[in-house]
């Protein structure tokens, strides 16, 4: 049996500086077999596929443990040279093609067919003219195999999205001793017509003994394709099942994982939320955030609840806060308390009292030169001209109230730091978010958005975060909603959640509904 | 030991060490020359006074995310335009330069706007876009002033000429208005104070501008467009605001530095005064991302301190040379070379 599999990888830990990744990940693929790689994002099927490319960065960080074998031989991976010389190829997500390129060249870049000259007899093998002909046959037999129907000698640049993913492919298989094929999440980008070819196309190739990783979420195409799968949770391996002896549900189960631990102790409920008193209401919202396009979301947000949206990355999910805060371009409507926003101003939602965590701390939501004062208040000056003396002809920062203000702040929200002035660019993620947290609220919200509260903050100030969002909605009232990769997160403080897949609301669930539930709503079924 | 030191030179920043070294020895030099320091020392704080304001032209335009405004000579020629008129005009002394300096702040504020506008559509370049923005308004600028039809004596060309003299003197207008108002003898020192005090009031202005709502804004717009978009700040508007205040200062500090020099040059004399300033703002301590007053204040007396005093001490040294000229070509843009590579600048920041 063993040597039966094309790919083995056994005991596979990995960690980055102090955080493991990967703990003992086993990953086998039989000869000619499709085989589903399974997981939410973070669950570190990105790691695994590097370690078996060979990437530096892999390389770089201490490298990793366990042992890699290739139809049974073992082997050492250090490079992606080597992996491809192994015949590991890889589908990327984004194309890498170039424009100006045609088709045969690009499937034949870097490994064209030349013939000698005297120019190369006499200063080397670069000099060698291209065989254009056998190179034309070369692509040609590729594009056939995997049914695309399109000239070889057309330009790469112009064509459609679903054309380039087809040639991306050829690219692979033409090379000679191809054995293992990665594709990664290869129909994200294709119609629903593109996807069904890729996969008639995933099949023709693995009919002709090479093996195929498939890395998705769309738990549809891993039932119609796959022969087997192995699924990833938090960088520790679940299990490997028969596609035929599973379904769905089971799958959906084992990527979410049973045990919710409640981030949050719950605390004795004193709120009464009205059901029909709705805050917020988007209808048929859409927002153009690259890579997270939302495409039409109705959604009610209640006074005074903690809503939680989840999804998987590119969802859309993170769009929804983005588009409200006029950070991108929307349609449809946005109506807080009855009254409909216009989002094409800029400051709109701010001024009519909603507050805004970006998900992209550095980026978006701090100014990391500038004090922690300066990040708290500035806001608040900006919008509700707080913080500022009058002078008659010049509204001036004021120095004082801003100090106090931020002193109370650093204190109630327990903010590690050396003082007011200290640049928020030196506080650690969990202290950057908490200043953060402190903008919007120097604002006086009624709504709260925020956008992966806990991203990139180790645990005790994750927790820290998610208590405090907990005790302004329950100590002030304060409607927030929560928008979050981490459904665990979701499920220990919110009240419902509502799953964003494909840019739009897929169901809205209580927290103590099953994995399975959740699963299936975050993988489109 | 060690630690100390490197931990100094990071604090004061290595441009700022090395300048200001070179600067006390050219000093050292001077007075082992014997040369006259009294005069010296007048010099340094004429031409501190002199270049201040173009200096200052600086901090908005990197402030606001432009980067540093090689184009001042946009606005230098605005401000000659604007000392022009107030002379057409037949203001004479102190109202003339109240009058130049007036019509320098509109006129480059107003070209300066548009400057802005325009940078907005070349975001990521600017500093190669300003730099010929900056040559080629010298150029069209030369146009007019061969053709412009000026009417009184001291400006256009003496025997019946049309267009504008390559100097224009300042005597019968606002020659020495600042420099002469509360002059202070110290020894053979001669302090303008009236010229460094207008310096000063710029600066005072720019800094109350910056501590107000819509300078923190402009600041903000600057460090992090994202951030201030997300804050419901516009953005292109804060980098319009932040380049027509650069050009207007270039504007008012032409008239300032012409009425110390006593001449108004025209035609090519403004080419290179963009890079001059640029320097001097970087050895204050000033990156492409962030410039401070105090950058301003420093900077100035480092680079035209050090040219001042390397001149004659130059000339003792090797006779008959160009030599401090030349001094000044490497110091100035070695200096440019050095900001542009290191994107933090000159001092250490927490980071």
């Amino acid at each position: 049996m063993n040597t039966d599999y094309r790919l083995e990888m056994i005991g596979i830990t990995k960690d980055y500086s102090e955080n493991r990744v990967l703990d003992n990940v086993e990953l086998k693929v039989g000869k000619g077999e499709i085989h589903a790689l399974m997981g939410e994002n973070g669950a570190g099927k990105s790691t695994l596929m590097n370690i078996l490319f060979g990437m530096p960065v892999i390389h770089n960080t201490g490298g990793f443990k366990g042992t890699i074998k290739i139809d049974g031989q073992e082997v050492k991976i250090d490079s992606p040279q080597k992996a491809l010389e192994l015949g590991i190829g890889m589908v990327h997500q984004e194309f890498m093609l170039i424009p100006g390129f045609t088709v045969t060249e690009n499937i034949k870049v870097g490994r064209e067919i030349t013939t000698p000259t005297v120019a190369s007899k006499i200063f080397g093998h670069s000099l060698e003219s291209l065989d254009r002909e056998a190179m034309q046959k070369d692509a040609r037999k590729a594009l056939d195999t995997i049914g695309l129907n399109i000239d070889e000698n057309d330009k790469v640049g112009g064509m459609p999205v679903g054309y380039m993913q087809f040639i991306e492919i050829a690219r692979e298989i033409d090379k000679t001793g191809i054995r293992l094929l990665i594709f990664d999440e290869p129909t994200a980008v294709l119609t629903e017509s593109e996807a069904d070819r890729l996969l008639d196309a995933m099949r023709v190739i693995a009919a002709q003994d090479i093996s195929i990783i498939f890395i998705t979420h769309r738990l549809d195409e891993v039932i119609s394709v796959t022969n087997s799968m192995t699924v990833l949770r938090d960088g520790q391996y679940v299990g490997r099942v028969e596609t035929k002896d599973t379904t769905a549900e089971t799958i959906a189960q084992m990527m979410i994982g049973r045990a919710v631990q409640k981030l949050v102790d719950k605390t004795e409920e004193t709120r009464t939320i009205n059901e029909s008193d709705v805050m917020l209401k988007l209808r048929n919202f859409e927002v153009d955030m690259p890579g997270e396009m939302v495409k039409g979301v109705d959604l009610d947000v209640r006074r005074g609840e903690i809503l939680g949206i989840g999804g998987l990355a590119g969802q859309g999910k993170i769009g929804i806060g983005g588009g409200i805060m006029g950070l991108y371009e929307t349609r449809g409507t946005v109506e807080l308390d009855g009254k409909v926003l216009d989002l094409s101003k800029l400051g709109t939602a701010l001024k009519n009292g909603i507050g805004f965590v970006s998900e992209d701390r550095k980026g978006v939501g701090l100014l990391l030169e500038e004090s922690i004062e300066e990040n708290i208040v500035f806001s608040a000056m900006q919008i509700n001209n707080g913080f500022l003396k009058n002078f008659g002809i010049t509204k001036q920062f004021d120095k004082k109230a801003t100090r106090e203000h931020a002193e109370k702040m650093i204190k109630s929200l327990d903010i590690r730091c050396t003082g007011p002035t200290q640049p928020v660019g030196a506080l650690s993620g969990g202290n950057q978010q908490k200043v953060c947290v402190a903008r919007a609220l120097a604002l006086n919200p009624k709504l709260l958005i925020v956008s992966e509260p806990t991203r990139g903050i180790d645990i005790g100030a994750k927790k820290l975060v998610l208590e405090l969002l907990a005790q302004l909605n329950k100590e002030q009232g304060m409607t927030v909603v929560i928008i979050s990769s981490e459904l665990n997160e979701l499920r220990s403080v919110a009240d419902r959640i509502a799953i964003i897949t494909e840019g739009q609301v897929a169901g809205i669930l209580s927290p103590d509904d099953s994995d399975a539930k959740f699963g299936l709503l975050m993988s489109g079924m | 030991m060690k630690e100390k030191f490197k931990r100094f030179v990071q604090v004061v920043g290595l441009p700022r060490l090395i300048i200001g070294s070179l600067f006390i020895i050219v000093l050292i030099a001077a007075s082992a020359y014997k040369l006259d320091m009294a005069a010296l020392f007048t010099n340094i704080l004429r031409r501190y006074g002199m270049w201040g304001i173009l200096v200052l032209a600086m901090v908005p335009g990197i402030q606001c995310g432009i980067g540093p405004n090689f184009g001042i000579s946009l606005g230098i020629v605005c401000g000659l335009l604007g000392a022009l008129l107030s002379i057409e005009f037949g203001f004479t002394g102190f109202m003339a330069f109240i009058f130049a300096v007036i019509f320098a702040g509109i006129i480059a504020s107003l070209v300066g706007a548009a400057y802005g506008w325009f940078l907005n559509k070349v975001k990521g370049s600017e500093m190669t876009v300003s730099t010929y923005i900056g040559f080629a308004s010298i150029a069209v600028m030369n146009i007019f002033w061969a053709s412009a039809p000026f009417q009184n004596g001291e400006i256009k060309w003496p025997i019946g000429g049309t267009g504008v003299r390559t100097t224009v003197s300042l005597e019968s207008s606002f020659k020495g208005v600042l420099d002469t108002f509360m002059e202070i003898h110290i020894g053979g020192t001669v302090v303008p104070t009236g010229l460094i005090l207008f310096f000063f009031l710029m600066c005072a202005v720019v800094w109350v501008f910056l501590n107000s709502k819509t300078g923190k804004a402009m600041k903000a717009a600057g460090a992090n467009p994202v951030f201030a978009t997300a804050s419901g700040i516009n953005v292109d508007r804060m980098r319009i605001l932040g380049t027509a205040i650069s050009t207007a200062l270039a504007g008012i500090g032409i008239v300032a530095y012409a009425s110390a020099y006593g001449f108004l040059q025209m035609y090519n004399a403004p080419m290179q005064m963009g890079f001059q300033c640029v320097a001097a703002v970087f050895i204050g301590g000033a990156s492409t991302s962030d410039a401070k007053i105090s950058h301003v204040l420093i900077g100035t007396l480092l680079f035209h301190g050090l040219l001042v005093v390397a001149l004659p001490v130059a000339n003792k040294l090797l006779a008959g040379t160009d030599l401090s000229d030349i001094m000044r070509m490497i110091v100035q843009n070695a200096i440019i070379i050095y900001a542009i590579t290191k994107s933090k600048g000159g001092s250490v920041r927490a980071e």
